[in-house]
């Protein structure tokens, strides 16, 4: 831990933050699987400060371990924010090795899959309790009202955590944004496609306004 | 003797009350991995079901039990004083191993699972 992060978690720390407002948060990126938050995540590091985190693949958990990029420095006109992001593996209710062997992967590579995608759930959980907001992603082809969804959002409220709703895929000609923006209206929906950049700048904006805001973390 | 077929059980609220979180949580994988279908009067706070989720992972064996089918609706929205206070209000929620039960549609209004009898995994 260097001497920033002593500080930003010390008493004195907090309470500059809670009157002056959030300089540096750390953002998990969360979702189901397959919705394209390590695309996301990839899309704002190479933005920001030109690489990457992780790979990507249409084989459903690809990413099994939480990967940090550290000190990545916002702008957004006069006002900036330094992230550290997290983008974590895809949350689910249920995982099945023989998902995977449609991908052409041999059992025993679908079995490891599998074992290495339960721990990562458990994973991206647990690290709920080390972000200051997140980027929830979803994908705006697909219907909203996921148990994975609602468990997230209801956990981040729980915690006070502030949330902006990553409405992606939007390249993709069936995309609804409209829908995610009706079914969540208590929460910023800012639609994009992490794969081609568009609107990303509206949600750099998002992000500097919303995570930067003072306000007071509750224990679960 | 029993007839064959899937067990749903309608779990009341009373009975839920009278578990604590954890010991609700294992109550509903304990029913579940055995095949059963529930469907709670009184549904799972957030953090429960963050807790569900992360007992289900670890419950996985990948031939016998892949996970679970869990749909709800999201909690309440409460007014300022309730929220103030902790007050949390879940809602009726079901829950199956998701070899069984299968999500067809889901909005704020209404849930549509169907139950696929002797899918297996």
């Amino acid at each position: 831990m260097g001497l920033m992060d002593i500080f930003r978690f010390s008493s004195l720390g907090r309470f500059l933050e809670r009157i002056f407002g959030r300089r540096h948060a750390r953002i998990g990126i969360y979702g189901p699987p397959n919705v394209g938050k390590t695309t996301l995540a990839n899309r704002i590091a190479r933005d920001w400060c030109g690489e990457i985190i992780g790979s990507v693949s249409d084989i459903p958990h690809e990413t099994r371990r939480a990967k940090a990029k550290s000190n990545i420095k916002i702008e957004n006109g006069s006002s900036s924010l330094i992230i550290d992001i997290v983008d974590t593996p895809g949350i689910t209710t249920k995982v099945d090795f023989r998902d995977f062997l449609k991908y052409g992967l041999s059992e025993e590579e679908a079995r490891q899959r599998a074992k290495e995608a339960t721990e990562g759930v458990i994973e991206a959980i647990r690290w709920l309790d080390d972000i200051d907001g997140v980027l929830l992603v979803m994908d705006s082809t697909q219907d909203p009202f996921t148990q994975v969804n609602v468990t997230i959002l209801g956990n981040l409220e729980a915690r006070n955590l502030p949330v902006i709703i990553a409405a992606n895929k939007i390249d993709l000609e069936d995309a609804s944004p409209a829908t995610l923006k009706s079914a969540f209206p208590q929460h910023p929906v800012v639609p994009i496609s992490a794969l081609t950049g568009h609107n990303m700048d509206m949600l750099y904006s998002k992000m500097v306004e919303h995570f930067g805001k003072r306000r007071r973390r509750r224990s679960r | 003797m029993r007839a064959r077929g899937v067990t749903v059980d309608l779990i009341s609220r009373n009975k839920l009350d009278e578990l604590s979180s954890s010991e609700k949580i294992d109550f509903i994988i304990g029913e579940v991995k055995k095949g059963k279908i529930l469907i709670l009067e009184k549904g799972l706070t957030a953090s429960e079901q963050a807790d569900l989720i992360k007992k289900t992972m670890s419950s996985i064996d990948h031939d016998t039990f892949i996970g679970i089918e869990v749909e709800g609706y999201p909690e309440e929205r409460l007014g300022f004083l309730q929220r103030l206070l902790g007050i949390r209000k879940p809602r009726l929620t079901v829950i199956g191993p998701a070899n069984l039960l299968k999500t067809v549609k889901k909005d704020d209004k209404i849930i549509e699972a169907i139950i696929v009898p002797g899918r297996g995994v």
